[in-house]
């Protein structure tokens, strides 16, 4: 998954009529801003068993190749669905600061 | 070029006809019916080569003609009043996407109490959607504008709304000149538009536009509009040099020398010259200024044509209940607010839901804006023909 934030452009720039003319632009779509809470995953009482990967609304979880379970904080929007879906109570919720 | 009589509306289905239209999405409402009952008679009988789509409402209409419009086809459709209403949505959707279409909207009051007759309060209601607003005063000026407006689309990438006032041009048949079908198709060629869908190109139109794209999205048809000023004058006089008409921004009689003028839109721009020329024969410097592109407002071009003068009234045909003033009257301030010589305003509102404006009416106005001005006090808003 590529993610990284684009400096946003100015309206002279953008296309006519907010096209999109480049596909995978969802890729790009920072939801962060939206978030007054995030998800803290304690990895020592994860047992990888997958559902907040699949209950996540924005697929913010992923899942590294060593096998653990994170969170993707530029599609993250706080919503706390993982931390309801996880069976074991390894996600708690932190307030942001600002 | 032949003359023959024609009503307003059948005026405004000859120019469409003769701009060669791809596609026609229309719902009959009155009193703007014939104009596209026309347009299928002309679509049957092999006249116009054109995808007429009978939709279950003006929403859905508008809606086709975003669509259609996105694939690059020329596109038409017309309204009044409730339709008008029922598309308010998707009008600032065709402004922002930058689809290019005409609309004819024959104006008429909106309900309660419900009503089929004349008045400004549809179009008004639309005035922030976006759409390039333009208003007619004669069946010729329907058929002439409308066939500039396809132009003045493909040119801005806005939509345009021609105004006509329902039954006092709709349905009045006058002599109208029309163009050769040829010259026409010359004047307006089909061309493939930029940015358009087709199966070669992919990309998303509608889409989210999140706070982050929001205000540049919507900055881009600020921007549009304000610069179409420009290309609606160029379009303007191009026109009346190739077809020998004198249309202008601002329809003006006597405003060379004229001390006090009303100030109109639409078909009530005739009836206030009649009085007008009523005054001159007293001796008194009288004039009319009559708005033909309302949206974008011609700023500058106003400044210019009520420099000099004493007292203007300003005529509304529709009002803003609450408000510090009428539609009209809230523009025509606006622009003045600035400058340090202008005449005293005077508002009237008048001819609501069809009421006759009557030549008495004018005369009412005509006095009381000479009146607010050699006292330099105006009075509130005066409801102009309204019984007490
Ligand atoms: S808080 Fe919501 S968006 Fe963020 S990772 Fe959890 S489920 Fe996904
Ligand atoms: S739901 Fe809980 S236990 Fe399951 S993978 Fe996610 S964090 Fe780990």
């Amino acid at each position: 998954m590529k993610c990284e934030k684009v400096p946003l452009k100015g309206w002279r720039e953008l296309p006519e009529g907010g096209t999109i003319t480049e596909p995978g632009s969802s890729v790009l779509f920072d939801a962060s801003a939206w978030r007054t809470s995030k998800p803290i995953i304690d990895q020592n009482k994860c047992t990888k068993c997958g559902l907040c990967w699949i209950f996540c609304p924005e697929g913010a979880i992923k899942v590294n190749p060593d096998g653990r379970y994170e969170v993707e904080f530029m599609y993250c929007k706080g919503c706390g669905i993982c931390d309801k879906a996880c069976a074991v109570r390894a996600i708690r919720m932190e307030e942001e600061e600002k | 070029m032949k003359k023959i009589g024609l009503s307003g509306n059948y005026a405004v289905a000859h120019a469409v006809k003769m701009a060669d239209v791809d596609v026609v999405a229309a719902y009959p409402i009155t009193p703007q019916t014939t104009i596209v009952e026309k347009l299928s008679e002309f679509v049957a009988n092999g006249e116009l080569d054109a995808d007429y789509i009978n939709v279950e409402s003006e929403h859905s209409a508008m809606s086709a003609c975003i669509g259609a419009s996105m694939t690059g086809a020329r596109v038409f459709t017309a309204t009044s009043s409730q339709g008008l209403a029922f598309m308010h949505e998707v009008l600032f959707i065709a402004a922002a996407l930058r689809t290019p279409m005409v609309m004819a909207n024959v104006n008429r009051a909106l309900s309660a109490p419900l009503n089929i007759w004349n008045d400004h309060a549809d179009a008004m209601a639309e005035r922030d959607s976006g759409w390039i607003q333009l208003w007619v005063s004669s069946a010729q000026e329907a058929y002439d504008t409308t066939l500039m407006a396809f132009k003045m689309t493909e040119e801005t990438r806005l939509p345009v709304m021609v105004n006509l006032d329902g039954y006092i041009l709709s349905h009045t048949y006058e002599p109208v000149e029309l163009i050769e079908e040829e010259t026409v198709r010359k004047y307006i060629p089909s061309k493939p538009l930029v940015n358009r869908l087709s199966p070669k190109t992919s990309f998303s139109v509608g889409v989210v536009g999140p706070p982050e794209y929001y205000f540049e999205m919507k900055y881009q048809a600020i921007d549009a509009i304000e610069r179409s000023r420009s290309t609606i004058s160029k379009i303007t006089t191009e026109f009346n040099r190739s077809f020998e008409r004198s249309y202008d921004d601002i329809g003006t009689y006597g405003m060379d020398d004229a001390e006090y003028a009303l100030l109109t839109m639409g078909s009530m721009t005739g009836s206030a010259r009649v009085v007008a020329e009523e005054w001159r024969r007293k001796g008194i410097k009288a004039g009319v200024i009559s708005i033909r592109t309302f949206r974008p407002f011609p700023v500058e071009i106003f400044r210019q044509k009520v420099s000099g003068l004493k007292g203007l009234g300003v005529m509304d045909r529709s009002s803003t209940p609450g408000g510090p003033s009428n539609p009209l009257f809230c523009d025509v301030a606006t622009c003045l607010y600035g400058l340090k010589e202008r005449p005293v305003l005077q508002g009237f509102v008048s001819g609501l839901g069809g009421r006759d404006i009557s030549l008495e009416n004018f005369r009412t106005m005509f006095k009381a804006t000479m009146d607010a001005a050699d006292t330099k006090s105006p009075k509130p808003c005066m409801y102009v023909g309204l019984r007490e």
